[in-house]
Parts: structure tokens; sequence; C-alpha cells
């Protein structure tokens, strides 16, 4: 559970941040980056958990980042088949999940000794930690900087509807387009880091984890 | 396209740092002293270049002739990780004293999103031989820009007063974020 909040992989540990920082100017983008995030790393937990013992550690990098390779191209496939708005929007950034951080870094932090079913429970909530952050990042972003919350608009292929929110009545005010462009990203980010830091230190824990 | 305006593209308005956002990883990471990041920033325009050449001949004389293009980001990964072996082997036994320099960064570069970012957007651009070299060589240079530029300004800012929360990674992307701002205003 600590790799939700306490490790949180983006606001605590710092991995991963080229997804974050892309995806999250669109609510939807981010969820369903976040649940391509939590697939890759289950699969791959699934599969390093197997053969972690037998991997010499000079060809653990090469030996993960094909098995991670092969999973995220799966999903490619998948997206671009049933969803192709969302696999466009994503560009290049879900093929980008190979050389994540994130995903690489807990393949590699598991060591020889551990649990299959540790394994297994770390990759999901590390996943699932990612996401939530991925989230929280998109609904600032795309509130302040389009003004709307989208949920369900590329999904709408599969769906069938769309579900696209305004949050604010028009005024002269609301859409900052800045904070829907890459600079913007940069800045929440910065903030909400520094926010989360805050909270933490102000509960009085030394719980500084790094 | 103009193969100047393409550099001025890959280098200064569509900078990869700050519009797509590839390798704020190791930004974040390495560029504490500007020397450092200087060397961090040559090898990976070195990689990067070679490894977009590379992979260009294997995607178009291999991948798309067989009809295999999906295995692209496999097969992209393991030029650029074999690459990055390759010259960390030859850079130890040939050149010792370069290798204590910048030996502990060179494998990094593999996991460096920015390297592997910038031969998915040649390729997916449909860029020539000659313009995926110059896009490339424009981006990594871009790349070790930022870098410099970046770890310049830390150093001072490890010098002034910040608020506790802030300081360290949070004050930094707050840095890039307003660095973004004046590279978005270029056009």
């Amino acid at each position: 559970m600590k790799s939700i909040i306490k490790e949180n992989p983006i606001f605590v540990t710092m991995l991963g941040l080229c997804p974050a920082l892309a995806v999250t100017n669109n609510f939807e983008k981010a969820y369903m980056m976040g649940i391509s995030v939590i697939v890759v790393l289950l699969l791959s937990g699934l599969i390093v958990g197997l053969i972690k013992k037998i991997v010499p550690d000079n060809v653990k990098i090469p030996v993960y980042i094909v098995i991670i390779g092969t999973f995220v191209t799966i999903l490619e496939m998948i997206l671009a088949k049933f969803i192709p708005n969302l696999y466009s929007a994503f560009s290049i950034y879900l093929s980008l999940l190979v050389v994540n951080c994130i995903v690489l870094g807990t393949s590699l932090s598991f060591k020889k000794e551990d649990k299959y079913l540790d394994v297994i429970k770390k990759s999901f909530f590390t996943g699932v930690g990612f996401a939530l952050a991925l989230c929280l990042i998109a609904i600032i972003r795309e509130v302040i900087g389009s003004n709307t919350i989208t949920i369900i608009d590329s999904l709408s292929s599969v769906t069938g509807s769309k579900i696209v929110f305004n949050v604010f009545p028009t005024n002269n005010v609301m859409p900052i387009s800045l904070f829907a462009e890459p600079a913007g990203a940069f800045i929440v980010l910065g903030i909400l880091m520094g926010t989360f830091r805050w909270i933490r230190t102000r509960k009085g824990g030394n719980n500084e984890s790094n | 396209m103009n193969l100047i305006s393409l550099f001025i593209l890959a280098f200064l308005t569509e900078n990869v740092v700050l519009t797509k956002f590839l390798g704020t990883c190791p930004l974040m990471g390495t560029s504490n002293k500007m020397k450092s990041a200087f060397s961090m920033g040559i090898a990976v325009t070195v990689v990067t270049t070679v490894s977009s050449l590379i992979s260009y001949l294997i995607y178009y004389y291999v991948l798309v002739p067989s009809e295999v293009t999906y295995l692209k980001t496999v097969t992209f990964i393991l030029v650029v990780a074999s690459l990055v072996q390759i010259t960390e082997i030859i850079v130890k036994n040939k050149l010792p004293k370069l290798y204590k320099e910048f030996g502990i960064y060179l494998p990094l570069i593999t996991t460096n999103c920015m390297v592997l970012g910038t031969i998915l957007l040649g390729i997916s651009n449909e860029y020539n031989l000659i313009e995926m070299l110059v896009y490339s060589f424009g981006s990594s240079l871009g790349f070790l820009l930022i870098l410099y530029v970046f770890a310049s300004i830390r150093e001072r800012l490890n010098q002034t007063k910040i608020p506790e929360a802030l300081k360290g990674y949070p004050i930094s992307l707050i840095t890039i974020g307003l660095i973004a701002i004046i590279f978005s205003r270029f056009i």
C-alpha cells in the first residue's frame, strides 16, 4: 500500500516523468495511460517474478527491456486496432513505456529472494500509485488549461457516446492555455510535488524515504 | 524540408526536452555540475546520432520489406542498448581517461527516453536518411543545451533561499517550466 502514497512513484521518487508530463493535458488520456502502465507493470511483473532467479546480473537490463517491450508492443497493437483515436493521441509515449524508469525501475528493484506474490503486489500498487498521480495532475491541468473535464472522448468508438463536462461558465479568465501547454505541465508538477512534501513535513514525520 | 530549418526546429523551437518532455529524468538526476552535464550531453549526442542511423537502416531495409514494422519499438531499443554497451567497451579500453570522465553516465543512456523518442519521432515523421541524421543530431544538441543551461541555473539555485518544501526537485521543475515558456515564444 505504501507505494501509493508514501512512495508514490511520481511525487516522491520521481520516476517515469516523461509520460506523466506528456499525456496529462487531458483527463481521459491520463487515466488510459495509467491503466496501460498498470497492465504493462503487472504482466511484466508476472514474467520477471518467474525468471529473476535465472537471469545473470549483467544482462538484466536488456532481458527486462525485451520483456517489457513485448508487452508494450502487444498493448500498442490492441489500442491501434480498437481505439485508434487514443493510439494516435498517445503518439510515441506508449512506445516510450519501454524505457520508462518506473516500469524498468520496478522490475530491476526485485531481489532474487523476493516472493512471487510480493513481486506482483508491488508491481500492481506502483502502477496504481502512478495512475492516481497522473489523474490528479490531469484534472488540475485540464480544468485550468481548457476549462473542461474529458471523461470519454476518444473512447467513444467503443462506448458509443461522449462525456465531456464544462467546468466553469464562460468568462474572460478561465481557460489559461499556458496550463495545457508543456510549460504548464512542468510548473503544475513542481507545485504539486512541493505541496506533497509540505504536507508530509507538516505531519511531523521524519519519513523522508530517500 | 530545408535541412537548416529542420535543424533549428529540432534544436530550438521544438526542443525535445521542453516540448516533448523527453529526457526529463536524466535532466533532474544528473545536472548538478556543469562539467558533468556537458560530458553526459556529449555522450547522449553521439549515441543518439549513431543509433538513429542504424535504426533507420534496419527499419527501411529489414523491417519494412519483411512487413514486421510492429517490431520497431523492440528493435530500436535493442539497437540503442547494444550500441551503448559497445561504446562503453570501446571507450573503456581505448580511452580510459575519457571513461573516467563520463563512464558512469554511459549505461544510463539506454534508459534515457530521449534517444528512443528521437528515433521513433524521426521514423513516424517519415524523414529520409539525411533528414533523420540532422533531426537526431539537432535534438540531442537541444538536449545538451537544456542540460547545460539548467545545470548552470541550478548552481545558482543552490546558493539562494528557497522554501523548505520546494527545495530540490519541485523548484527544478518550476525552473524548467519557466525556461519552456521562454522557448515556446521563439515562434
